[in-house]
């Protein structure tokens, strides 16, 4: 399991690397000079703030010399200064939204599992039978469905005409002067939506894994030597094939936080929440050019601790990786 | 025909694919008004004979919006995975015959791209960049290869090993000949199937940028920016954010489902 593990870890600078690779190559994508491109695109931004961005990549230096620069930087989690009127550092403005993005796909993950799970084994209980196909229709069209046309769905119904949920912010207007545990339901009203949309394709895509993981593990060799030694049904389907089924479902949420998180960017738009997906939008807007970069640069860093962290379950749930038997 | 009644969902796919590629083609012709026709006396009017979708904010006719925003659709849907091939399948090529650091160097850089938030990658690149239709095409494209070039490769690797490609390399043919003549044409059912599931990808994606206002920008429509426009007006015009959503919807699985058939009929073993 240490070799395996250390293997993974070693090579997440590498990935950094090349991540942070990347994303200066897009500063330097459009012609010109980066400094010169963000008067053009931007007449707000001032002589100073030019300068500033010139001081900050370095541009008098010569390209490589510049990207090591800015990976110093990084490294000291300085991002530059917003171009935003208020000129705060981006480290500053991407801390105060970070909490509110990780919360809200923290809980999508939660509803992903708690959904996508039992639906995907309900459905491997009896294949092609009436759930599995109802259960099928669903899962295609939650892969169909724009995520932002359901929140605007969402809104429509469940807001505007039925008043049941409130369609955006994350609190209500005057909760701060309102008992804690009313507070607490007024931020979970406010979740609703948000998080249902963030799950969606998530609950589809985790329910037809399960589904073929169930049906795989139910096939294998093993399962029939349980069978024939006398091992009840229910014990059989509900302990170990669902153990079996269950392993992969670790990597694929794992690899699905990259999509949670660009996603984030879609939700917080629509339901005008202040997380770092709105604004990643309104940066990417007002053309406030250190603000995008420094959220890519986090979005990807949060991708590789979600990918690192299903990592370490995996080794920790699965026997053969704890015990060194592969890899 | 005896292959597509063996998968009616293959079929019921096709079927939508086909009807959106035409209405998207013969949009000047089944379009009853101008889509960018602004008329004041006609505002946000509920469906009607004159108007069988209703009207817009600005008086525009919303089912000629959307024949039109077809075209934008399917043409960026296409193009985008054009592209994402165009990138993906050398690599994957590449990679899958030549092995080593070759392929070591093409599958490390598909993890990396693979573990970024693609979302956010195109959006960085689109604020760079001026957001028009082509940047799109583009971005949607080079962040999208990755699926393509593992799948080839994955094909490659078990092609290589057959008995008309040794056979090939015994007779001294040289490897660019072997790849593009030998193992390509081999490979190209797998490669079709991702190619239409890539397009309901990249409809979905362009959709979402121009309903972010990052994509194709007004007054060409798009079902993504008439969703953005209709949004405003969601409390009186159910229509406006009913139909292009509706479009996406159906679109993207009548893709979705040909892909699936497609992938069943050409390999019948994988079915479950």
């Amino acid at each position: 399991m240490l070799g395996h593990l250390a293997r993974r870890l070693a090579a997440m600078p590498l990935v950094l690397l090349g991540i942070t690779a990347i994303s200066f190559a897009i500063v330097h994508l459009a012609p010109g000079d980066p400094a010169a491109v963000a008067v053009q695109m931007n007449p707000r931004v001032t002589p100073e703030a030019v300068e500033k961005l010139r001081a900050y990549y370095g541009l008098d230096q010569p390209l490589w010399k510049q990207y090591l620069l800015w990976l110093d930087r990084l490294a000291h989690l300085d991002f530059g200064e917003s171009f935003a009127p208020d000129h705060r550092p981006v480290r500053d403005k991407i801390a105060e939204r970070l909490p509110v993005t990780v919360g809200i796909n923290l809980l999508a993950m939660l509803i992903i599992l708690a959904l996508g799970v039992p639906i995907g084994v309900a459905a491997a209980a009896r294949p092609h039978g009436w759930l599995d196909r109802a259960t099928t229709v669903l899962v295609f069209l939650g892969f169909a469905m724009p995520s932002f046309w359901l929140a605007l769905l969402l809104m429509q119904w469940l807001g505007v005409r039925a008043h049941l949920l409130p369609i955006s912010g994350l609190h209500a207007l005057g909760a701060a002067s309102m008992p804690p545990t009313e507070r607490l339901l007024d931020l979970a009203r406010h979740l609703v939506m948000p998080v249902i949309v963030a799950a969606v394709g998530g609950i589809a895509g985790i329910s037809r894994f399960m589904r073929s993981g169930m049906l795989e593990a139910l096939a294998a060799d093993h399962t029939r030597t349980m069978r024939a030694l006398g091992t009840p049904e229910w014990r059989v389907r509900y302990v170990y094939a669902l153990k079996n089924a269950l392993l992969p479902i670790i990597t694929i949420l794992g690899l699905s936080v990259p999509g949670l998180i660009g996603g984030s960017v879609i939700v917080e738009q629509v339901f005008s929440i202040p997380g770092m997906g709105l604004l990643f939008y309104q940066a990417v807007m007002m053309r406030d050019y250190p603000l995008v970069m420094g959220i890519t640069v986090i979005g990807a860093v949060l991708t590789l601790l979600g990918n690192l962290l299903a990592d370490l379950a995996y080794a920790w749930a699965d026997p053969r990786v704890r015990r060194g038997l592969v890899r | 025909m005896r292959a597509w009644r063996a998968h009616p969902l293959a079929a019921a796919g096709a079927a939508v694919v086909a009807v959106v590629a035409l209405a998207a083609v013969f949009a000047p012709w089944l379009a009853p008004h101008d889509p960018n026709a602004i008329d004041a006396r006609a505002v946000l009017l509920p469906p009607s004979a004159a108007h069988p979708l209703g009207t817009d904010a600005l008086g525009r006719d919303v089912l000629s919006r959307l024949l039109y925003g077809a075209r934008i659709s399917l043409l960026v849907g296409f193009v985008a995975t054009g592209v994402s091939v165009a990138i993906g399948a050398p690599l994957g090529l590449l990679a899958g015959y030549l092995g080593g650091r070759v392929d070591a160097a093409v599958m490390r850089l598909a993890d990396m791209m693979l573990s970024f938030p693609t979302f956010f990658l195109i959006l960085a690149v689109i604020a760079f960049l001026e957001p028009s239709i082509w940047n799109v095409m583009l971005v949607i494209g080079l962040t999208s290869w990755m699926g393509v070039a593992r799948l080839v490769r994955a094909e490659i690797l078990s092609l290589k090993a057959r008995e008309f490609v040794l056979a090939a390399e015994a007779l001294g043919v040289p490897p660019l000949r072997i790849m593009g003549l030998h193992l390509l044409p081999n490979a190209t059912g797998p490669l079709l199937v991702s190619t239409v599931l890539g397009v309901a990808g990249a409809v979905l994606i362009e959709s979402g940028l121009s309903f972010l206002g990052l994509g194709v920008q007004p007054p060409t429509p798009s079902w993504g920016n008439m969703l953005a426009e209709g949004k405003d007006d969601i409390a009186f015009a159910w229509w406006l954010t009913t139909f292009p959503g509706l479009a996406i919807l159906i679109t993207v699985l009548g893709l979705n489902l040909l892909g699936e058939g497609l992938r069943d009929w050409l390999d019948p073993k994988a079915r479950r």
